[in-house]
């Protein structure tokens, strides 16, 4: 299951560094990545925690910017836009999950997903989108009413209503059980699969690199591994 | 409807209770804005029509006696449109079913009939000018005693007792507000008018071709300065008393005081409202923020902007604020159609023009608005500088760090609940000091209310217990040597008599001049006596005049410099005395002398026309009788009478004003520690339960909430005292007037009911929330750590 290695990049990133500061203390969280990332490529982002991978991500998703650095969508610099303009990016590009759901509690499955399908160009309905997660059936519940996996699925119909270029999926089964964890990176599996949305995949368990087309490690900040995964799997022949 | 707007209307439900109570407070000022501005402005309007339609004058002067023809002299004085002339005077009425007398003032209607201060009928005709007995009465009068037309009763006039024949009632813009003279307020069964013939009236009085009142519209250019100028000059050979302006005629001047207390009623009380409502909406809407923070970060990573997360909290402001005002707005309205109707009952208007304060209700709603906005803002403002990735973070744990303050509580060797509570007033000043101000706020607002009561009670006091301590007081009807006292002495049931001379005078000093009285004291009177503001009986000096403080101020006059007096009766001396005194005195407008300086400068016998007397109670009847047979008294004051109606007004009007006012002091007291309390519960539902975990019993729990909350509010307590006294000072400015100013006292009683109401009401408040504490879920609180 080679992927063509020609196809464009999506997102570029030269010389990442970012550093936190809080009081006396400074983190250096990535010390200098550079990091690719081509159409319809679905990428895992494996590294120890605190590797830097969260950051990595939020910077390439223009939720965060780096100290020093520059980032591409395409032929744009990230690192030189706007407030503005970071917020429009969001808006019509990019699909973000997260560990923990970030569901609006007070919105039901459906609500949650209209939020994203009430500013977006050209979005799916939301019940498509919960249709394509394997949801159809739970559309009026509120967050409370679901499973964590489906609370995950939710998360997921609702960054990819939007048809987003790319899909950035912090630790989406970090809090689940393996079976529930299965269902979800199935989903992500199909939107990849059948709407050729470029997807990273950030996780710590190694299991899951199997299903990527490409596996980058971090450790400490630096990119230490950048491989084309040969022997890529279903997500259903994956277990941990 | 958007997904954002749903998850608005969700919050809005959880927190539905601290919403009301925002709205509640801000709708009281709302209410008080809408309600004053509106009742002011329909009775401003009413007024205004009312003195239009009936021909309300402009400028009115009073003489001993002039020939008739003076009318057509005056009309001369450039600027005068229209004159007319009458004759006017007191008399003592004897009226069936009253045993004290009433005092009537007899005014004469031209032949050719009124065309100024034109009476309104409102029952029966007015007299027939060939008919001498006939006479309108006026409205309230007639109808206290059931003097239906064709009803007969009794006057002295002229000193001859006559019968006289109801033809019907009457209103007049001339006597909206009826003061019996001496008197405090109207007194509908003691003071009436009577409309005679003109004959009739010249005939009892021996003024056949002559009048002594005068009433006067102006052209539209005319000027009221010069015209009361060349008036004084024209009047004084036939004894005139002083012309003057609508600004110094009673029933004017009373209303316009009373509308002007409305008045400022609608601009210094809402803004308390408005700012404790800014702060609420801050402190809660602050809270939901902080709670949401994770959901504004994920908002922000769905690529929704600023303007579109803070347009989305304003709307809950926005929605708060539009609860608050319409709220405000019913109950305005509401109480804006009670006071009109009161207002309108009290001074007898024959009609009301309702005014429906679009003004008000427009300017409350941009306020209201605007308060909710600016709250909202900041409270918004803070959350938008995050970067997304950071707020989707749980915010870092609070730094305790170890300050001053924490060694002086480790000193204390404190419970540790308690030293929770002190800990977590320092950990958030910001929100403590809201609680603080808000409390405070609402003691203050109490306190100023309360202050209204004070001050009338004071004046009750000084005017009653200490200045006339006279059952009665008589006027004569012409000045009489001393010797007048001994014989009131031998009136029925009078213990003692004390001479009094009060004379209608014109103050002057420089250019500027005031219509007065000149009131002498005679030594060792024990009833009537001259008090200050602080209740303290004032020595006349030996030589010159006391004048109270805001006579002076009118007349630019300090103590040890000269004013001019001048007689507006006979003997018309004109006297340049020294002002040895200037004392407080709120109701005070007079000038006061010692008798034996004022004969002794005006040269002449001590002279009397007014005399105080303490009278045995239960002869009262007795004294009655004999003063409706004595010719030579032109009038009568019963004070214990006076006394009754104050206290009667008193105990009404102020009664139901403090009782609302305490209700929306208490609103405001409840929906800051409601809030307040609520914010904590929601903070520190976690610490809380943990405390519950760890063995604590609810009572030892609850005691961390309301030990808080109950801190603050005995805290609060003197600050709003303080800030208690500066709102009263500022009233006191606000609603003084020339005529009156009210004195600045405040009791303890006022003190202590704003603390025991503020207290009793957080009190209240916090327990509500602490109920909510008992039922909290030990699991679910320890597990949702937001
Ligand atoms: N907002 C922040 N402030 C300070 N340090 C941070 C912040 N976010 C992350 N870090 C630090 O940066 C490093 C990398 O964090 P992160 O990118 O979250 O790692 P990962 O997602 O791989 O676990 C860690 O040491 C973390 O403590
Ligand atoms: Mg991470």
């Amino acid at each position: 299951m080679a992927r063509d290695t020609q196809a464009l990049p999506v997102f570029r990133a030269e010389g990442l560094t970012r550093i936190y500061r809080t009081g006396a203390v400074e983190v250096r969280a990535l010390r200098g990545v550079d990091l690719s990332l081509t159409e319809g490529e679905m990428v895992v982002l494996l590294g120890a925690s605190g590797s830097g991978k969260s950051t990595l991500v939020n910077i390439l998703g223009g939720l965060d910017l780096p100290t020093d650095g520059r980032v591409f969508f395409r032929e744009r610099e990230l690192t030189r836009a706007s407030d503005r303009a970071l917020t429009a990016f969001r808006r019509d590009h990019v699909g973000f999950v997260f560990q923990f759901y970030n569901l609006v509690p007070s919105l039901t499955a459906r609500e949650n997903v209209a939020l994203v399908t009430e500013i977006a160009r050209n979005p799916m309905t939301p019940e498509e989108a919960l249709a394509r997660v394997g949801l159809a059936a739970r559309m009026d519940h509120f967050p409370a009413e679901l499973s964590g996996g489906e609370q995950q699925r939710v998360a997921i119909a609702r960054a990819i209503a939007k048809r987003p270029d790319v899909l950035l999926c912090d630790e989406p089964t970090g809090a689940l059980d393996s079976k529930t964890g299965i269902q979800v990176l199935e989903a992500l599996h199909e939107v990849n699969r059948d709407l050729g949305t470029a997807t990273v995949l950030i996780t710590h368990n190694a299991a899951i690199q199997r299903i990527a087309h490409r596996v980058v490690v971090l450790a400490d900040g630096r990119v230490t591994r950048d491989e084309i995964n040969t022997a890529r799997v279903l997500p259903a022949e994956v277990s941990w | 409807m958007r997904a954002l707007d749903r998850k608005l209307l969700r919050d809005l439900r959880q927190i539905w209770a601290q919403t009301l109570a925002i709205a509640l407070v801000l709708g009281c000022g709302i209410m008080v804005m809408v309600g004053a501005q509106a009742t002011q402005a329909t009775l401003v309007q009413t007024q205004a029509a009312y003195y239009d339609r009936h021909r309300f004058a402009d400028i009115f002067a009073g003489m001993t006696r002039a020939p008739a023809e003076i009318v057509s002299t005056v009309a001369m004085i450039p600027g005068v449109a229209q004159v007319e002339g009458r004759i006017g005077l007191q008399a003592v009425l004897d009226i069936d079913g009253m045993a004290e007398p009433a005092t009537g003032r007899i005014l004469s209607l031209p032949a050719t009939g009124p065309t100024l201060n034109l009476p309104l009928i409102r029952r029966g005709a007015l007299p027939d000018p060939s008919r001498p007995e006939e006479v309108a009465l006026s409205e309230p009068f007639a109808e206290a005693h059931d003097l239906i037309p064709g009803s007969r009763f009794h006057a002295v006039l002229n000193g001859q007792r006559r019968e006289l024949t109801v033809t019907g009632w009457v209103l007049s813009p001339e006597f909206i507000y009826a003061m019996p003279p001496g008197a405090l307020m109207p007194d509908d069964r003691r003071f009436g008018l009577i409309w005679m013939g003109e004959g009739a009236a010249a005939a009892a009085m021996d003024m056949q071709g002559a009048v002594n009142e005068l009433a006067l519209r102006l052209t539209r250019e005319g000027d009221s300065r010069a015209v009361i100028d060349a008036l004084d000059t024209l009047l004084d050979p036939y004894g005139g008393t002083g012309a003057y302006g609508r600004d110094r005629q009673v029933s004017h001047a009373f209303l316009d005081g009373e509308l002007s207390q409305l008045g400022a009623m609608a601009v210094y009380i809402p803004p308390i409202f408005l700012i404790v409502s800014a702060f609420l909406v801050n402190m809660v809407l602050g809270r939901l923020i902080a709670m949401e923070r994770v959901q504004i970060g994920l908002l922000k990573a769905l690529g929704y902007g600023r303007a579109e997360i803070a347009g989305h909290y304003l709307k809950l402001a926005a929605l708060i604020g539009v609860i608050g005002v319409g709220l405000g707005w019913g109950f305005g309205w509401w109480i804006a159609d009670a006071m009109i109707r009161l207002y309108g009952d009290y001074f007898r208007f024959p009609f009301i023009l309702r005014d429906w304060g679009t003004r008000a209700l427009v300017i409350s709603a941009l306020l209201g608005l605007a308060t909710v906005g600016l709250g909202g803002l900041r409270a918004v403002w803070s959350s938008l500088k995050l970067p997304p990735a950071e707020a989707m973070q749980p915010p870092a744990p609070p730094v305790f760090a170890r300050g001053m303050a924490d060694r002086v509580l480790a000193a204390l060797r404190l419970r540790q609940t308690t030293m929770m509570i002190f800990r977590s007033i320092l950990r958030w000043p910001g929100r403590a000091a809201i609680t603080l101000f808000g409390v405070s706020a609402s003691v203050g607002a109490l306190v100023m209310s309360y202050f209204m009561m004070d001050a009338v009670e004071l004046l009750g006091e000084s005017v009653f217990q200490q200045a006339n301590r006279q059952q009665v007081t008589i006027s004569l009807s012409q000045a009489q040597t001393e010797s007048a006292v001994q014989d009131a002495t031998s009136l029925p049931g009078v213990l003692r008599a004390e001479a009094s001379y009060v004379m209608p005078v014109r103050a002057l000093h420089g250019h500027r001049s005031r219509l007065t009285a000149l009131q002498a004291h005679f030594p060792g009177t024990e009833l009537a006596r001259l008090v200050d503001d602080a209740g303290a009986v004032v020595a006349l000096p030996v030589d010159g005049v006391v004048l109270p403080e805001m006579l002076a101020r009118a007349l630019g006059i300090s103590a040890g410099e000269n004013l001019r007096i001048e007689m507006l009766a006979a003997p018309r001396a004109v006297l340049d005395l020294p002002v040895a005194r200037i004392i407080p005195q709120g109701l005070g407008q007079e000038v006061h002398i010692a008798a034996p300086a004022l004969f002794a400068a005006m040269d002449s016998v001590p002279q009397v026309n007014m005399i105080h007397l303490a009278v045995q109670s239960d002869r009262m009847d007795a004294l009655n009788a004999a003063i409706k047979e004595t010719p030579a008294i032109a009038g009568l004051t019963d004070w214990a009478e006076v006394r009754r109606q104050f206290d009667a007004t008193l105990s009404e009007s102020l009664l139901t004003m403090v009782l609302i006012y305490t209700l929306i002091g208490v609103l405001i007291a409840i929906g800051v520690v409601y809030n307040a309390a609520r914010i904590q519960l929601s903070e520190r539902s976690y610490e809380l339960a943990s405390l519950r975990v760890l063995g604590f019993s609810r009572a030892e729990v609850g005691y961390v909430l309301v030990g808080e909350m109950m801190l603050l509010t005995l805290l609060a307590i003197p600050a709003g005292w303080v800030l208690g006294v500066f709102l009263a000072q500022g009233m006191v400015g606000a609603i003084s007037t020339d005529m009156m100013q009210l004195p600045f006292h405040l009791s303890r009683r006022t003190y202590a009911l704003a603390a025991l109401a503020v207290f009793l009401a957080a009190l209240g408040a916090v327990l509500m929330v602490r109920r909510r504490l008992d039922r909290v879920d030990l699991a679910t609180a320890l597990k949702s750590r937001a």
